[in-house]
C-alpha cells in the first residue's frame, strides 16, 4: 500500500516537473515508467495525473502559473491520458451505460475526463460527453442511448443554477443524476439542495456508488421549484437580470469614492456573480468563502483588497429593496470584515 | 358521533317515540339486554330483552363491553350482509342505549372512491413515468415493469423488429425488467402479429398457456394460469403488443381491470411510438449532420492542430462557421487547413458549409495554387443562384527544418495572427474578395514560419465579435484576442484553442452569441507524445 502511494508521489512528482516546463515527452515517459512499475491505471490517473492537476490549481492560486499556463500543464495532461488509454487494457464493458459531462460553462474538463476513464477501466460503458455541452444536446443523448445514469462534474460555483436545470432535465428524462466537483460545496451540500440523486466527493467513491447498483430511478413529478422554494421572491432572477448593470454602478461608485485602483471590473462582476449563485441557493456562506478566497488570491498578487467592503456596502444600497440580497451581503460584510482585517478600508484610501 | 354521557334517560315503555324510532336502538344493562325497539328487534331477532347481548351479537357485546372499559369512538361491525355504526348513549343509572346506523352504502361510496382514487393515482404515475423517456428500450422496459406490477404477476413488451428478430423485455412483478432480442414467429402466437402490425385494431386475447411457445414462459416464473395479448396503440407508427402471464386461471378482466387495463396499453403506445418516432428523427439527423460537425482533429507528426466549435443556438450542433484540416497530394506529406464563415446562422448557413466543404475538398489536388481554388469554389457558389457568400482562409501546411510553413490566403476573411515564441503578435498580410458574390476575385498570399512553440491562430467573428463583458455591451474586438493570444507563446495546439475560447466565452457570459470557430496551428515543442489516435492513415495520425 505504502509502496504504491511511494511510487505515485514520486511519479506525480516527476510528472509535474514534466509538465511545468511544458515537455510532453518527458511527461508520456514518466507515466509509462510508473505503469512498467507496476502502478495502478486508476492510480495513475487519479493520484498521479489528478495530483498534479491539483497542484496546477494551487499553483495558480499562489501566482505561480497563469491561466494560460494552466491550460498549457492541463493540455498535457489531456495527452498523457490519451496515451495510457491507448496502452493501457481496458475491460470489455460488462457494467451499466453511464454519461459522463460538464456542467455547461465548465472550463475545468479533467476532473470529469478523469472518472470518465476510471468507469471505463472498471468495466462501465462510458460515454464521455467533455465540457461545453449544452443542456439540450446532452437530453437528446440520453433519450438517444438510455444511460442508466448521468455522471455530472462542476468546478465553478456560480455554474451552480445551470447545474441544477440540468439535473432536473435529466432526471424529467428518467435518468437519475450523481454530481461532483468543487462547485457543489463542503460535504456536497448543494447537490442535496439541488436534488441530485447521487454526489462523491471524488472520481473513486463516485465509481464505488456507480458499481454498488445504479440509483432509484425517480419517478415522481419533480420541479426546480420544488428544490429551492425560496427561488418564489423573484430575488435571484431581478438580481441576475441586473447583474452587469450592477457591476457598472459599483465600478463608478468605486471611482467617485477613490477606490477605483487596482481591482478589474471582472473581480466585480465575480462577486456579482457569487451574489447571484447565494441568492439561487439562500446561502450565505457561498458569498463569504468566496469573498474570504478572493481576498487571499488578489493579496497574493498584490492588489489592495480596500475595495471590498465599499464594493459589498454599494451593492446592499443598490439592492436595498431586496431582503435576502440585504441580509447575504449584510452577513457576508460582517463575516469579511471578521476574517480578513485588512479589507477594511485603511485611513488613506 | 353520538357521545352522550349524560343524556336524560328516557322512560322506555311510557316513551312512544322510542319503540317506532327509525334507528334499530337496543338498551343494555350491564350485560344483558333490558330494552329493544321496534326496528332492533326486526334486525337482530337473537337479541333479547332479559338474556346477555352476547348471545344476539358477538361484535356489539364487545363494543359495549369496551365502552363500559371507557373506550370511545366510533363502532362498527357487520349484521348479515349490511354494515352499521354502533353509537352508545350512556344513562345515568349505567345503562346504555346503543343505536345501530346502517353505513353500507356510505362504506360503498367510500370504498369505491378509494378504488377511483388509487387508479387515477396510479395513471398519473403511469403517465409521468411513460412521459419521461424518449429512449425506445427505457419505454418498453417502464411498460414491463408497471405491467407487472399492476396488471400481471409477469409481462413482456415485445416491439416491433425488423425481420425475424424482435426486442422483447420482460419482468415479473417486483423484479427488474430484462431485455432481448429474439428471433421469433409472431404467427406462432394467436394475436401477436396482428398486434405488432398495429393495424387493424384488435382486442386483447387471452390464449391457452399450453400452446405458448418457450420463449414467451419465463422458467422461473413457474406455472401459468392465463396469458392476454394486448395490442399497444401507437397512432400511426407499430407500438407493440403487451403480453400478460398471469398465476390465475381466469381469463377475463375484471371491469375495473378492463378499464385500466386500456387505458395503460393506450398510454405505453403513445409513449412507445413517440420514442420510436424520436428514435428514427435523431437518427436521421445523425446521419444528415454527420458530415456537417467540425472534424476531430487527429495529432499530425511535426504540426499540431486543435479545434473549438460552438454554434450559435444551444439546440443545434452545427452553424455557419468551419474548418476542415486535409492531407493533400499523394504522399499526403502537405496539408491544407481551411477556416471559414457562410453568412447566416443555423441548419440553412450549416447546410451551405457542408458544400462549400465539399468542393474545397474535390479540389484539393490543385490546392497549391490558393488563387484558383478560391476563384473555381467562387465560380460554383454564383452558379447555385445562392445570394449566401463565404469567407474563408486557405492554409497550405509544410513541414520545414526550421519549424512548420504555411501559406496563407484569405478569401475575405479576418487575417490569422501568429504568436511568435517571444509573445509578440503579428497579423499575417493577406487580403482578399469573399467569395460568392462578384464574378471576379482578387486575393493575396503571404508565407509564415512557425518556429517550434508558436502558434498561427485561425477565427472567425464569432470571436472578436463577441459582445458582454465585465460592464456588458462590449465587443470582445482584436484587440484583446491579441492580449489573449500573446500570452500563449509556447503553448501547445490544444491549450492555446482552449484558453482563447475560454476567454471569449467568459466576455459573452450567459448572453448570446454568433457561431464561434478556432483553428490553431502549431509548430510543436521539442519531441511528441506518439500513439495517439493511431486510427488514420499513414504516418501522419501516429
Amino acid at each position: 500500500m505504502t509502496v504504491t502511494a511511494d511510487l505515485a508521489q514520486q511519479t506525480a512528482d516527476a510528472l509535474w516537473d514534466a509538465v511545468v516546463v511544458g515537455d510532453d515527452h518527458a511527461a508520456g515517459h514518466v507515466v509509462r515508467r510508473a505503469l512498467d512499475d507496476g502502478l495502478d491505471p486508476e492510480s495513475v490517473l487519479l493520484d498521479v495525473i489528478g495530483g498534479v492537476q491539483r497542484k496546477v490549481g494551487a499553483e495558480w492560486a499562489a501566482d505561480r502559473l497563469t491561466v494560460a499556463q494552466e491550460h498549457a500543464a492541463t493540455a498535457i495532461n489531456e495527452r498523457v491520458i490519451a496515451q495510457l488509454s491507448a496502452t493501457v487494457h481496458y475491460p470489455r464493458p460488462h457494467r451499466a451505460r453511464i454519461a459522463v459531462a460538464c456542467v455547461d460553462g465548465e472550463w475545468h474538463a479533467l476532473p470529469a475526463r478523469l472518472l470518465a476513464e476510471v468507469l471505463a477501466l472498471r468495466g462501465f460503458r462510458v460515454d464521455y460527453l467533455g465540457a461545453q455541452i449544452p443542456t439540450p444536446h446532452l437530453i437528446t443523448h440520453l433519450h438517444t442511448t438510455g444511460p442508466e445514469a448521468v455522471a455530472l462534474s462542476g468546478s465553478l460555483a456560480p455554474r451552480l443554477p445551470t447545474a441544477h436545470a440540468t439535473i432536473t432535465a435529466c432526471q424529467a428524462a428518467g435518468t437519475p443524476v450523481l454530481v461532483g466537483g468543487s462547485a457543489f460545496g463542503p460535504g456536497g451540500r448543494y447537490a442535496r439542495r439541488l436534488g441530485a440523486d447521487l454526489w462523491a466527493p471524488d472520481a473513486r467513491t463516485a465509481a464505488d456508488l456507480l458499481a454498488r447498483g445504479a440509483p432509484l430511478r425517480r419517478q415522481d413529478a419533480h420541479q426546480p421549484i420544488d428544490d429551492l422554494p425560496h427561488l418564489a421572491d423573484q430575488e435571484y432572477t431581478l438580481v441576475a437580470r441586473s447583474g452587469r448593470r450592477l457591476v457598472r454602478s459599483v465600478h463608478a461608485g468605486l471611482d467617485r469614492a477613490g477606490h477605483g485602483t487596482g481591482h478589474t471590473p471582472e473581480d466585480l462582476a465575480h462577486i456579482v456573480d457569487y451574489l447571484c449563485t447565494a441568492l439561487y441557493l439562500d446561502d450565505t456562506s457561498l458569498l463569504t468563502g468566496y469573498l474570504t478566497w478572493t481576498a487571499d488570491i488578489l493579496a497574493v498578487r498584490g492588489v489592495r483588497t480596500a475595495f471590498l467592503v465599499p464594493a459589498l456596502d454599494l451593492l446592499a444600497t443598490e439592492l436595498r429593496d431586496f431582503p435576502r440580497a440585504t441580509r447575504l451581503l449584510h452577513e457576508a460584510r460582517a463575516a469579511i470584515t471578521r476574517t480578513t482585517p485588512d479589507t477594511e478600508p485603511g485611513p488613506d484610501a | 358521533m353520538v357521545e352522550t354521557e349524560h343524556a336524560v334517560r328516557q322512560d322506555v315503555p311510557a316513551d312512544t317515540g322510542w319503540r317506532g324510532a327509525p334507528y334499530p336502538g337496543v338498551v343494555v344493562a350491564g350485560e344483558a339486554v333490558s330494552a329493544v325497539n321496534a326496528a332492533a328487534e326486526r334486525l337482530l331477532p337473537g337479541v333479547v330483552p332479559g338474556r346477555p347481548l352476547r348471545e344476539g351479537s358477538a361484535w356489539l357485546a364487545d363494543a359495549h363491553g369496551a365502552f363500559t372499559a371507557g373506550a370511545r369512538g366510533p363502532v362498527s361491525g357487520r349484521i348479515g350482509e349490511r354494515s352499521f355504526e354502533a353509537h352508545p348513549a350512556a344513562h345515568a343509572d349505567g345503562s346504555v342505549t346503543w343505536w345501530l346506523v346502517d353505513s353500507t352504502d356510505v362504506d360503498l361510496a367510500r370504498e369505491q372512491l378509494r378504488v377511483e382514487r388509487e387508479r387515477t393515482a396510479l395513471l398519473s404515475k403511469v403517465s409521468s413515468a411513460l412521459l419521461t423517456s424518449l429512449n425506445p428500450d427505457r419505454c418498453r422496459q417502464l411498460t414491463a415493469q408497471l405491467a407487472a406490477d399492476h396488471l400481471a404477476d409477469a409481462a413482456l413488451v415485445i416491439a416491433p423488429g425488423s425481420g425475424r428478430e424482435f426486442p422483447v423485455t420482460r419482468c415479473t412483478r417486483g423484479g427488474t425488467p430484462v431485455h432481448d432480442r429474439l428471433a421469433i414467429e409472431p404467427e406462432e402466437v394467436t394475436g401477436l402479429a396482428e398486434a405488432l402490425q398495429g393495424f387493424p385494431p384488435v382486442p386483447s386475447r387471452w390464449i391457452d398457456p399450453g400452446s405458448a411457445p418457450d420463449w414467451l414462459v419465463t422458467e422461473e416464473f413457474g406455472e401459468i394460469g392465463s396469458i392476454v395479448i394486448t395490442p399497444l396503440p401507437g397512432h400511426g407508427v407499430p407500438a407493440g403488443a403487451l403480453v400478460l402471464l398471469r398465476r390465475s386461471r381466469h381469463q377475463a378482466y375484471t371491469e375495473d381491470e378492463e378499464v385500466f387495463a386500456r387505458l395503460f396499453a393506450a398510454r405505453a403506445g403513445s409513449a412507445m411510438s413517440a420514442a420510436r418516432l424520436f428514435a428514427a428523427q435523431a437518427s436521421i439527423t445523425e446521419i444528415l449532420t454527420r458530415d456537417l460537425l467540425p472534424p476531430v482533429l487527429r495529432r499530425v507528426d511535426g504540426v499540431e492542430f486543435a479545434g473549438r466549435y460552438r454554434a450559435a443556438s444551444d439546440t443545434e450542433r452545427v452553424g455557419g462557421d468551419f474548418y476542415d484540416v486535409h492531407p493533400v497530394g499523394v504522399e499526403g506529406d502537405d496539408l491544407l487547413a481551411v477556416l471559414g464563415d457562410v453568412c447566416g446562422k443555423g441548419l440553412e448557413a450549416a447546410v451551405m458549409t457542408g458544400k462549400v466543404r465539399g468542393v474545397v475538398q474535390a479540389l484539393l489536388p490543385m490546392s497549391d495554387d490558393h488563387s484558383r481554388v478560391l476563384s473555381l469554389l467562387n465560380d460554383a457558389l454564383l452558379s447555385r443562384h445562392s445570394t449566401r457568400f463565404v469567407t474563408l482562409v486557405l492554409a497550405s501546411v509544410a513541414r520545414s527544418t526550421a519549424g512548420v510553413r504555411l501559406r496563407l490566403t484569405s478569401g475575405g476573411h479576418l487575417p490569422p495572427l501568429v504568436v511568435r515564441a517571444n509573445g509578440v503578435v503579428e497579423e499575417v498580410p493577406t487580403t482578399g474578395t469573399l467569395i460568392g458574390v462578384l464574378s471576379d476575385i482578387t486575393s493575396t498570399t503571404a508565407e509564415v514560419v512557425l518556429a517550434p512553440g508558436e502558434t498561427c491562430l485561425l477565427y472567425t467573428d464569432g470571436i472578436t465579435e463577441a459582445v458582454g463583458g465585465p460592464l456588458g455591451g462590449e465587443m470582445f474586438g482584436e484587440e484583446r484576442l491579441r492580449t489573449v493570444l500573446a500570452s500563449c507563446a509556447g503553448m501547445p495546439a490544444e491549450a492555446v484553442a482552449e484558453h482563447v475560447h475560454m476567454v471569449a466565452a467568459e466576455w459573452i457570459g450567459d448572453g448570446g452569441h454568433d457561431d464561434i470557430a478556432l483553428l490553431a496551428v502549431t509548430a510543436p515543442r521539442g519531441q511528441h507524445l506518439t500513439a495517439v489516435g493511431g486510427h488514420g492513415r499513414g504516418r501522419y495520425t501516429t
